[in-house]
């Protein structure tokens, strides 16, 4: 995404392929680290979760943070994806491209049924979105939980999802590079749209909704593109989360998990994106490190496996503090990079 | 005939119980416009505060009057104590903030209660679920026909209950100094505290009052459900919000006239459909009621200013 601010193109690169120069570079790259981590499964794992829960956060930073439109169903979008997905899948286990190596005919259905479910997701993100036509604020935040609710009870009586059961057996396709290749484009729409003047729209109804509209600006249809946006990016994540774990069930996208996702974000910052990832990566590693912590302690084996029990008061009472402390986040609405080059400059100073 | 009154019957006994925890959200968000999400909360630890002075009283003295009595009396002096508390540190530093941040905190102190109460460390109850005692024992009150139409004495002493303080609240609001100080409060809480009015000591005790709402409902619930776990609240609750949203949040009678309805419509949704549906059809009532008065059915829409 950097590279798209490099001035003229130097002879070689045609105007349209600017846009997916940074694709094309971070292929490659995702290949190797792919190709590089296969020796260690538990590592893959947790880098899986991180990448799922990295494009769940800035997805919904898209909402929450730059749109101001405070939605706690995400992980409804997320279902839907991951069941969609899910279920494709299931019905296209026993289908290859012939003339195609394996590994490659199942991860371009693996795209397909992401892509599939993400769309299944934005449709529901479209329906979500419709509401905050008449509705805003807390009115709006209670409504996506209520969707998010339905979007489970729905999943939980349908014969199709395997009911309260869920879903087993979807092939494990998803490995690092196709989690890493979503997290790359989802940080990319982001950042892209941050810049944009459609961005340029979103944060103004995130400042004054009314005003922005005096303006001129379309804020229904703003409002509901970020939503569109939004779910396609977790029913993609979803999709992805079905992938790598053997069992999907409605238990995995409650209102817990919903919330799970805002912590991330506000404890980044809403409307910063890098800070959306810095925290999921944060809080997804934060269990495991304290495990681990409790482990090499010493500390009888109940400690560690209460990490778990003791995640969620955690969050609580996080977002209270955070909220009484520091309610801007981490990184308040600045990006790392805005933050970087001052603290050197004071460095900078401090040393002379 | 009698199976459809019969659900008209258990359906405006569940409506109640949503009525008495609806009450709570109304009065707190007419005050102070703040959705606090975590009154279901406040009436889990309610429960539990009675279950632990039941089991202090011991099986003979807690079916006594006097001791339903003191059950009740701990659980909701408690509960004020706890509202008092959730407010002074963690609601009033927010509020002059944008409103979703107190949203926010809500939601968090939602979850460190809920879920603070499953960790099995100390004192803390642990997830699983507890019977809670049958101090007040289950009687058939009134039987229509060959057990075709059972009331029970619960259900009428909730509903009695129930609009004894409905009446009593709306009383409080509009024909007393404090009421008219909290209509002050909610109308403009400078300009209020500018005229004299303590708009803190105004809040807290509407804060106070609505946590100790919250605990009797709470133990009328447990009463009637016989079972204790701490994520009992999140669920109540969050009925019960949705009950206060359809009636138009802040309006009392719309929060009772809306519980009732969601309490009427869950039990004819299990009576007649399937009850897995249930909580999905709250939600979807409740999405439909905002879309097509998105202030609630007795709620006015304040015009947002610039």
């Amino acid at each position: 995404m950097e590279t798209s601010s490099v001035p003229a193109p130097v002879g070689g690169v045609p105007q349209a392929l600017r846009g997916i120069l940074p694709v094309l570079v971070a292929l490659p790259v995702l290949l190797l680290l792919n190709w590089g981590m296969s020796g260690s499964p538990f590592a893959t794992y947790l880098l899986s979760i991180i990448g799922v829960n990295v494009i769940l956060a800035v997805s919904l930073n898209i909402v929450n943070g730059m749109t101001g439109q405070f939605s706690i169903g995400h992980a409804g979008f997320m279902a839907v994806g991951a069941y969609v997905a899910g279920v494709l899948s299931l019905t296209l286990k026993e289908v290859a491209i012939s003339f195609l190596p394996v590994v490659v005919s199942d991860q371009i259905f693996l795209l397909l049924c992401l892509l599939v479910g993400g769309s299944a997701a934005a449709l529901c993100g479209f329906l979500v979105g419709l509401p905050s036509l008449r509705l805003r604020g807390d009115y709006l935040a209670i409504v996506t939980l209520g969707f998010g609710e339905i979007i489970r009870v729905v999943v939980q009586n349908t014969d199709a999802f395997g009911r309260a059961l869920g879903l087993s057996g979807i092939p494990q396709t998803s490995n690092l590079a196709m989690i890493g290749f979503w997290v790359f484009l989802v940080v990319l729409v982001a950042r892209r749209i941050a810049g944009s003047s459609h961005g340029r729209s979103l944060w103004a109804i995130r400042e004054d909704e009314v005003a922005a509209e005096a303006m001129g600006v379309n804020t229904t249809g703003y409002k509901v593109r970020a939503f569109v946006i939004s779910a396609f990016f977790a029913g993609i994540a979803g999709g992805l989360f079905a992938h790598f774990v053997p069992i999907i069930n409605p238990g995995s996208f409650t209102f817990v998990k919903s919330m799970e996702i805002v912590v991330m974000v506000v404890l980044g910052g809403l409307g910063s994106t890098t800070g959306a990832i810095v925290a999921a990566v944060f809080l997804t590693l934060l269990p495991e490190a304290l495990r681990s912590a409790f482990t090499a302690m010493g500390a009888e084996g109940s400690l560690a496996q209460k990490v778990d029990q003791i995640r969620m008061p955690v969050y609580g009472l996080l977002l209270v503090a955070l909220m009484l402390l520091r309610p801007q986040g981490l990184f308040g609405t600045r990006e790392f990079w805005d933050v970087l080059p001052r603290w050197i400059a004071r460095r900078r100073k401090g040393i002379q | 005939m009698s199976q459809l009154l019969q659900h008209l019957i258990n359906g405006l006994a569940a409506g109640t119980i949503y009525a008495l925890v609806a009450l709570g959200y109304t009065m707190v968000y007419g005050v102070l416009k703040l959705i606090n999400f975590a009154h279901g909360d406040v009436m889990m630890v309610g429960v539990y505060m009675g279950y632990a002075t039941a089991f202090t009283l011991g099986r003979q003295n807690q079916k006594t009057f006097l001791g339903v009595v003191l059950i009740f009396l701990v659980a909701m002096a408690g509960c004020a104590l706890m509202g008092f508390i959730i407010e002074r540190f963690a609601y009033r530093p927010l509020r002059e903030k944008p409103r979703l941040t107190a949203l926010i905190t809500a939601i968090g102190i939602s979850f460190a209660l809920s879920y603070g109460f499953q960790l099995d460390i100390g004192f803390l109850p642990g997830a699983a679920p507890r019977a809670f005692p049958e101090v007040i024992r289950p009687n058939e009150w009134l039987i229509i026909g060959d057990r075709d139409v059972v009331v029970w004495n619960w259900q009428v002493m909730s509903l009695l209950i129930a609009v004894a303080l409905m009446v009593g609240l709306q009383y409080l609001v509009f024909k007393t100094r404090f009421g008219r100080a909290m209509r002050a409060v909610s109308y403009d809480h400078r300009v209020a505290a500018l005229m004299g009015i303590p708009t803190d000591r105004v809040i807290a005790v509407t804060f106070m009052i609505s946590s100790s709402l919250a605990a009797g409902a709470g133990l009328l619930y447990a009463i009637k459900d016989t079972s204790v776990t701490p994520l009992m609240g999140l669920y109540v609750g969050l009925k019960a919000f949705v009950a206060a949203v359809i009636g138009g949040i802040g309006h009392v009678p719309g929060a009772v006239v809306g519980a009732l309805m969601l309490g009427l419509v869950e039990e004819f949704v299990v009576g007649y459909a399937a009850s897995t549906w249930r909580d999905a059809v709250a939600f979807a009532i409740l999405i439909l009621v905002l879309l097509v008065k998105p202030g609630g059915l007795f709620g006015r829409v304040a015009a947002e200013k610039v």
